[in-house]
């Protein structure tokens, strides 16, 4: 849950106080680099990297290891299929790439605040004006999204409490159906405490 | 100051409030009633997110129908349920939020976010996920929020309803300290027992309007 609402570990690393988009800008060229590494040598080296990042970020194993284990299944698959398929090396190749991309993404999360994010995307989406779009809209709802997370998840708990307390071990209809109408509740909720927080000016 | 002529609210079919006139000026007013007096509804139009069917609501010399937004400004509003009032991941991002849309420098931000947090015992918890706060940190953030923006109105809608005793206290504590001048619709009647004045509502029309004491006499007596 942390990796996605949004964890930023305080701190006054490098990396913290790194602007937003030369942060975004070297990602990207990390991610690119690591696509063009050739060999599994390489690949360690360049994991080597990403922890002493880590280590200088001061952002805890914790921190770290949330934003790996998301995709942990999907690379153990994956490492299979290339296994049986392209080999060893290209195995170990393959799936390193993605896990380092990931670590690296994550480490950008966990040292920058959803409002300099956010800043930095609207000015990024500035160019979105001449087709009518507000980049402070597109931005905010890259927020919303972010903060409705938990509140969904505590729902979606709540939903299914109440079934248990109901004798109602399974049912997608009983589930799906008071989640969604909360949602709904908590989108309006939503919408009227940006209104009276004068965001529909 | 808050002053309403005649105003009935109508909901599709069913009146919700019929024929309220009142001249609001008190620093401390209370609005309590049954579900489905109205209240809420009464407390939507003191800043504009509900708007009479007939009658007018001026608040501050503007009136609601045409001024909202900039009612909006001058007017802060804190909802039962603050989880549907944060909108950022983290506490202090979320109060420098309200402030977005000011431009001011970010200086500025960081020290007006810092004051009201520290007022309201939250400047400990600046940098920490709005979501693990308990519901009375979250209540008192989503207050910070609505004050940072310095508003001369403050309208409550049960601020105490999803809250423990302790936290209903310190929201309690909180409130009574704000200078500004302060309008709540509450069920918790302890809350009230300082308020200059208080209403009653019962199915959409002031049938009290008299000092705390006296209004919740009226009240009980309604219930009873």
């Amino acid at each position: 849950m942390n990796a996605l609402t949004g964890a930023y570990v305080p701190g006054d690393s490098f990396l913290h106080r790194m602007p937003t988009g030369a942060k975004l800008a070297v990602l990207a060229v990390c991610c690119t680099g690591l696509i063009l590494l050739p060999s599994v040598w390489a690949m360690a080296g360049a994991a080597v990297v990403v922890v002493l990042l880590y280590a200088v970020a001061r952002v805890g194993a914790a921190a770290a290891w949330a934003q790996v284990r998301p995709v942990l299944w999907f690379v153990a698959a994956l490492f299979v299929i290339q296994l049986v398929l392209a080999g060893p090396s290209a195995a170990v190749l393959v799936t390193s790439r993605i896990v380092l991309a990931v670590a690296l993404a994550g480490l950008v999360t966990l040292t920058t605040r959803t409002s300099a994010m956010m800043a930095t995307l609207e000015r990024a989406l500035r160019p979105a004006r001449r087709v009518g779009l507000d980049p402070f809209r597109l931005s905010l709802l890259l927020s919303l999204t972010i903060r409705s997370i938990p509140v969904i998840a505590a729902l979606a708990t709540r939903v299914r409490e109440a079934q248990r307390a109901r004798g109602v071990e399974w049912s997608m209809r009983a589930f799906a159906v008071p989640l969604v109408v909360g949602a709904l509740r908590h989108a309006d909720a939503l919408g009227e405490a940006l209104s009276a927080r004068g965001l529909d000016d | 100051m808050i002053e309403l002529a005649d105003v009935r609210v109508r909901l599709g079919e069913r009146e919700v409030l019929r024929g309220v006139s009142a001249t609001l000026a008190e620093r401390r007013i209370g609005v309590i009633g049954a579900n489905g007096s109205g209240k809420s509804t009464l407390a939507r139009l003191f800043n504009g997110l509900a708007l009479p069917t007939t009658g007018t609501v001026t608040v501050l010399g503007h009136d609601t129908r045409r001024q909202a937004a900039k009612i909006r400004r001058r007017v802060g509003f804190l909802f039962t349920d603050p989880d549907a009032q944060i909108v950022m991941p983290t506490v202090a991002e979320d109060v420098a939020f309200s402030l977005r849309r000011h431009k001011l420098p970010a200086e500025e931000v960081r020290d007006r976010v810092a004051a009201v947090l520290e007022r309201h015992g939250l400047a400990g918890h600046a940098d920490h996920p709005a979501h693990q706060l308990s519901g009375g940190q979250k209540q008192l953030l989503a207050l910070c929020s609505v004050l940072v923006l310095e508003p001369e109105i403050l309208i409550m809608d049960e601020p105490t309803t999803l809250l423990d005793l302790r936290h209903s206290r310190l929201v309690a504590e909180h409130l009574r300290v704000l200078p500004q001048q302060v309008v709540v619709v509450t069920h918790d009647l302890s809350l009230l027992a300082d308020f200059d004045r208080v209403l009653v509502l019962d199915d959409g029309r002031v049938v009290a309007d008299a000092p705390p004491d006296e209004a919740i006499g009226h009240y009980r007596g309604l219930m009873a």
